[in-house]
């Protein structure tokens, strides 16, 4: 049976140029880069090349990045970062409500210890309005948090804009990119970014490698205390293997960015046409336009996500829900939530995400696989049976 | 997923739906109960998790052939056995299969005037299926 790995927002498998570049940094240069010894000298070397490479993917200079063990860390670490260093300045961020748990998680334990967030709502595209960001702005605030692309819905917020503002107000603006990074265009420079997340595993490279930007002049303090790694902000002896595929993957990525998300939005839009128009009671979640090149998230009504994604992992495709069953919890995804779903559509949602693996061939084999599922579903599903007395009560059943 | 007994009963002797989609489970059990008051056929409808599908097409397999005393003695843990147990976060579902097999009992025992011994009125019988579900 054919596989359809259409979850690449979730991770992206290593690409073989990248594995390539860090196989030499485990068994042959495996050298610390604080040593000073010859194999010492070329894992530095590296270090520092893979370095450049993440400052020109972003428009900024190499002494600006940090690498990082995930995404995670990043947003942890510029988020309390920031909140504890102007403590005495203010004690209130602005985040909005479609964020990534790395970055909730981290206001909520910011919120315990007395500092105060806002969460801007987002409208039903997914996007918060600046006008609202305006309006939130206090005294007290010291960090804007609000991330580039939403990882479920795909949807693109107005990041030059609310830099612009943060700049004006002399607020930090961190942005967690972690879905953006070697997806679309990104300049830190030119979008007013003073901080951006990003995580290697959604490019083409390794899990557990990252990196924060921060803009020079913010003197942002070590978050993990050690060794004198990182100019001093962050201890650990680095992860050599992976920031170097870092370095090659955002490389990749960039230079590819401009043909495969010309590609992927094709895929996107041929998905998203072949769902809508083949599934009836099914709608796109977040905007149509200002959408991630590679997601597609529809929900289903009448049927549960979970479910959903068993009957086609049977078909060899897979992908991803928000409904509550996937999440671990009871809820279904605070993002569908925030966008005005009421719970049980939110349950019904399916998220595809593609990348450099997906084809034409996949997609077709997709929306032909799709129907029979989703009606098979609805076939057992109480919704459905109810809606079908209500829109057409000449039907009797039990 | 190949759940068994999907489907609907016309003219059931017994129907009853728990759950609720708030947390994403709705159980609706259909009973068909013979004059001598056994389970002679058992069908059901689930929105709901692959957990939640299979609790429901277990039980209602396990409830055909039985009398109405037997029936009430399969629990959410005879369910689970059944099923070779199930993981933590989706033991709600193997309660629900349960509660929704006794909704179904206690509407049969509604409509024929019968006190069903150790049975209760189902509790987490629900509403927003009527009122808010397609809005
Ligand atoms: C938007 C967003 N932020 C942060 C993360 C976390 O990154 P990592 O997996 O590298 O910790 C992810 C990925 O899971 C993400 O999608």
């Amino acid at each position: 049976m054919e596989k359809v790995y259409f979850d690449h927002a979730a991770t992206t498998y290593v690409r073989p140029e990248v594995l390539e570049a860090m196989l030499p940094y485990f068994a042959e240069d495996y050298g610390n880069p604080s040593s000073i010894y010859e194999i010492a000298r070329s894992a530095k070397k590296t270090l520092e090349t893979a370095r450049d490479k993440a400052a020109a993917a972003l428009g900024a200079d190499p002494a600006e990045i940090f690498f990082t063990g995930s995404g995670t860390e990043a947003d942890n670490w510029a988020i309390r970062g920031i909140a504890e260093l102007y403590e005495k300045k203010g004690r209130h961020i602005i985040s909005s409500a479609i964020e990534h748990h790395a970055v909730l998680h981290t206001c909520e334990y910011l919120e315990k210890r007395g500092f105060e967030v806002t969460y801007l709502p987002v409208g039903e595209d997914g996007i918060i309005r600046v006008a609202d960001l305006e309006k939130a702005v206090r005294p007290d605030t010291t960090l804007i948090t609000i991330m580039t692309a939403n990882n479920e819905i795909g949807s693109i917020q107005p990041i030059e804009e609310i830099g612009a503002l943060a700049r004006s107000k002399g607020i930090v603006f961190h942005t967690d990119a972690v879905q953006a990074v070697g997806h679309i265009p990104i300049n830190v420079k030119s979008q007013n970014i003073d901080m951006l997340s990003l995580s290697a595993h959604k490019l083409y490279g390794p899990k557990g490698v990252g990196a924060l930007y921060v803009k020079k002049g913010i003197p942002l303090r070590s978050f993990i205390f050690g060794g004198g790694q990182e100019r001093g902000r962050r201890a650990g002896t680095e992860n050599i293997p992976g920031i170097v595929a870092l370095g090659k993957a955002i490389e990749l990525a960039v230079s590819e960015m401009e043909e495969e998300s010309r590609r992927l939005s094709a895929l996107r839009d041929k998905l998203i046409d072949g769902i809508l128009s083949s599934v009836p009671h099914t709608f796109l979640n977040g905007s149509s336009v200002k959408r991630l090149p590679n997601n597609v998230n529809v929900s289903f009504e009448f049927i549960e996500g979970e479910s959903l994604l068993l009957l086609l992992d049977m078909k060899g495709i897979f992908a991803s829900s928000g409904s509550a069953c996937t999440s671990g919890s009871l809820d279904p995804s605070h993002v569908l939530l925030a966008i005005g779903l009421p719970h049980e559509k939110a349950h019904g949602s399916l998220r595809i995400t593609l990348g450099r693996s997906s084809t034409e061939g996949q997609v077709e084999y997709f929306l032909k696989e799709l129907p029979p599922i989703v009606s098979r579903l609805r076939d057992m599903s109480p919704l459905f049976e109810e809606y079908l007395k209500i829109s057409d009560p000449a039907r009797v059943s039990g | 997923m190949n759940p068994r007994n999907v489907g609907e009963i016309e003219d059931p002797s017994g129907v009853g739906t728990v759950g609720n989609v708030k947390c994403g489970d709705i159980m609706k059990v259909y009973l068909k109960i013979t004059g001598e008051g056994i389970v002679e056929d058992a069908k059901f409808k689930t929105f709901g998790c692959g957990a939640a599908v299979a609790t429901s097409s277990m039980a209602t397999e396990m409830i055909k052939g039985r009398s109405i005393d037997d029936a009430l003695h399969i629990t959410n843990k005879a369910v689970m056995d059944a099923l070779d147990g199930l993981p933590p976060i989706k033991v709600h579902c193997s309660c629900l299969a349960e509660e929704a097999l006794h909704a179904a009992l206690w509407d049969y025992s509604q409509k024929n005037g019968l006190a069903i011994d150790g049975l209760k009125p189902p509790v987490n019988d629900i509403e927003e299926l009527h009122e808010g579900a397609f809005a």
